[in-house]
């Protein structure tokens, strides 16, 4: 499947793993894979700080966008950013409906964490809310939601369906339905998971998965691996033979030093694998890998190269439908 | 030697709350000081919260529940484990503050109540830290160990009895249960409007039930007040130390030094740092050699070994690059810089082998970092 028909799929992509995975990084990589084929894309971000702007050298996100990447002459799309808290969902919400009143009545008086104690998932709502009316406006091309860490996902995305049990009558539950609909359309929105190839993360993504796709019906898109080291032949070469041979000299102590670091990575690598494996075995999504950066610091040139495997790993993809 | 300095901690405190971003290895961090303190003979006790169901495997324990299990092993000490249940520990506060049972009953029955724990962000972190003061009261134990939950907010488990009392406190819903004497009843009248504005939005079956808690709750408020106030004073009493829990990656050492800073707000200090999941760093003085001999015997049996080397020498050199500002702005407080572990802690014997790099008896060289 080529990059930009991937990104055509839903107008919404929603990103989504437990907290560590890089799930903004992935975000961010997914937003500029979409604007390299002339898409815009905007990402969204629902739990204040995330190192979403750091990466692109821009400012503190606020609930204003901002342009973290500009078009270009030669055919980049914008990538666009800003954040969505329940609060001020909240307050937009009410002033929407004509209660800017209320609105200021809630939030001074602490009664907005009774109404959100009295109606659990509100909140949730409301951010999704905000996000659909962005959806049906066509805000951007592509519009990556970078969800909260996985107990919570799951939680954030069960909202909905959660409120509709709830609230029987009244906006808010037309406003939970319209959500749902739009969750559930596999047209409009999909979701990707992130998990590194370690016990754990997997364990949770391939109990997120089940979760999200049996419980709130969600179309799960390819799992995204993150963090993979390249994989590195001829590890088990013994250092010093293959120096003599070379007529290299080594130095005292390197022997050792390069032979433990080969054993600390053919270790890592042999790991790595038997987690892809099970993961592939415990969850039928193909996998997009992304390698693991050993850079300092994530600035636009590791999003790039994060960017390009992105890409890369969605050509191999098989189209379905 | 500064990992000595953290079995300090073990021995001399009656408390470490082992705090920070989420992904980090908290709770085993709590597991591992926990039994370190069993090591070192002093009957300890870890309050998980919901860990993964390798926690409960790791202790040799069948499941955890919210009442302490006893974990069997060589050590001089006790080593106890318990799971926190945020409803089950509200619970317990209803029964214990309310005036009857049959009041207790109404509240726990309430539909608004219930949603507390599950809705009112940072009721899970006043739970841990109220099972923390029950715990602390028993004699039973001389080290209370306790996981806090993955938050984005750093203080939502010392705001957390404030922002109930808050809530319990609301002025709109304290005046919905006045009676209805004339001189309040303009008041009422407005309070009743905005709630019928309130209904409009979420349906008046919720503000019923609301209103229904408020009224049931009415003369509980003082105690959990109390209750409240003696949580926090424990937090910031000398036999209590917060241990800072990081990863070595730009975007954990963020959120950790703004939790440092949050504490400091709260005038709680940072007891010691745990930096988790650190890269080996293979043969230092060769880091500013390897990358260059990679390159030159690239293509040669020597060169993925060198390329190997020099990609592990730049992961270490940015991880401690990012993580020397953390440890330098906590200043006084120790750091200890535990390995990235080959695979997840499955038994005691992997758990053992995180205590040993905290509190520094570990023997395993070559992984040692800093």
């Amino acid at each position: 499947m080529d990059p930009r028909g991937f990104c055509r799929q839903s107008r919404l992509v929603i990103v989504a793993g437990k907290g560590g995975v890089g799930k903004t990084t992935v975000s961010a990589a997914l937003a500029r894979m979409a604007a390299r084929t002339g898409l815009s894309a905007l990402v969204v971000e629902v739990e204040g700080k995330s190192g979403l702007a750091a990466a692109f050298s821009a400012p503190d996100l606020e609930y204003d966008e901002q342009v973290l990447s500009p078009v270009s002459d030669d055919g980049m799309g914008e990538v666009r950013a800003r954040t969505i808290t329940p609060d001020e969902a909240l307050v937009e919400y009410l002033e929407d409906h004509g209660l800017r009143r209320l609105s200021r009545r809630l939030v001074r008086t602490g009664a907005v964490d009774v109404v959100a104690t009295s109606t659990p998932g509100i909140k949730d709502i409301l951010v999704l809310g905000k996000v659909k009316q962005l959806e049906r406006a066509g805000a951007a091309d592509l519009i990556v939601l970078d969800a909260p860490a996985a107990g919570h996902a799951v939680r954030f995305l069960m909202s909905a369906q959660g409120l509709l049990d709830a609230v029987t009558v009244g906006p808010i539950r037309d406003q939970a339905a319209d959500v749902l609909e739009m969750l559930t359309d596999p047209t409009r929105c999909q979701v990707v998971l992130v998990t590194l190839p370690e016990e754990t993360p997997v364990n949770e993504v391939v109990e997120t998965a089940y979760t999200l796709e049996d419980k709130v019906g969600l179309n799960l898109g390819p799992v995204v691996v993150n963090g993979l080291y390249p994989v590195l032949d001829g590890l088990d070469v013994d250092p010093e033979a293959a120096a003599e041979a070379l007529g290299v000299s080594l130095r005292p102590g390197e022997a050792e030093a390069l032979r433990a670091a080969a054993a600390f990575r053919a270790r890592r690598q042999e790991l790595q694998a038997a987690q892809v494996a099970r993961l592939a075995q415990s969850l039928a999504l193909p996998q997009l890998h992304l390698p693991a950066l050993f850079d300092v610091e994530i600035g636009l040139a590791q999003v790039d190269r994060l960017a390009d495997a992105l890409a890369a790993g969605v050509e191999g993809l098989v189209a379905v439908q | 030697m500064t990992a000595s300095a953290l079995a300090e901690l073990v021995d001399e405190r009656s408390i470490l709350v082992c705090c920070g971003p989420g992904g980090v290895g908290k709770t085993t961090t709590a597991a591992a000081l926990a039994l370190e303190g069993a090591r070192r003979g002093r009957r300890s006790v870890v309050v998980t919260i919901d860990p993964a169901r390798r926690l409960a495997d790791a202790l040799g324990l069948a499941s955890l529940s919210d009442t302490p299990s006893l974990v069997e092993g060589d050590w001089p000490g006790e080593l106890w484990a318990l799971m926190l249940d945020t409803e089950s520990t509200f619970d317990a506060l209803v029964a214990k503050y309310a005036p009857g049972p049959e009041q207790a009953e109404a509240i726990l029955n309430n539909r608004f109540y219930r949603n507390i724990s599950g809705a009112l962000s940072g009721t899970q972190e006043y739970m841990a830290m109220e099972k923390l003061h029950e715990l602390h009261d028993e004699d039973r134990f001389d080290l209370v160990v306790v996981d806090t939950p993955p938050t984005r907010n750093a203080l939502d488990f010392v705001d957390a009895p404030r922002r109930l009392t808050r809530l319990l406190d609301n002025r709109i819903f304290r005046l919905l249960m006045l009676p209805t004497r004339a001189s309040i009843k303009a008041v009422n009248v407005a309070a009743q409007a905005f709630l019928r504005t309130v209904a409009r939005v979420v349906g008046a079956e919720v503000v019923q039930d609301a209103v229904r808690f408020f009224q049931a709750f009415e003369g509980m408020e003082d105690g959990f007040r109390d209750r409240a106030q003696r949580v926090l004073r424990l937090l910031s009493d000398p036999g209590t130390a917060f241990v800072l829990v990081a990863a070595p990656r730009p975007d954990v050492v963020a959120e950790a030094e703004f939790f440092a800073d949050k504490l400091g707000d709260a005038e709680i200090p940072v007891a010691a740092l745990v930096v988790n999941r650190m890269h080996p760093r293979y043969g230092r003085e060769w880091s500013g050699t390897a990358g260059e001999r990679a390159r030159t015997l690239a293509g040669t049996p020597l060169g993925p070994l060198y390329e190997n080397l020099a990609e592990l020498h730049q992961l270490a050199d940015g991880e401690e690059e990012h993580v020397v500002d953390l440890v330098a702005r906590l200043g006084p407080a120790p750091a200890v810089r535990v390995p990235v572990l080959p695979s997840d802690v499955h038994d005691l014997d992997g758990l053992a082998a995180v205590a040993a790099h905290l509190s520094g008896s570990s023997d395993d060289e070559p992984v040692a970092v800093g």
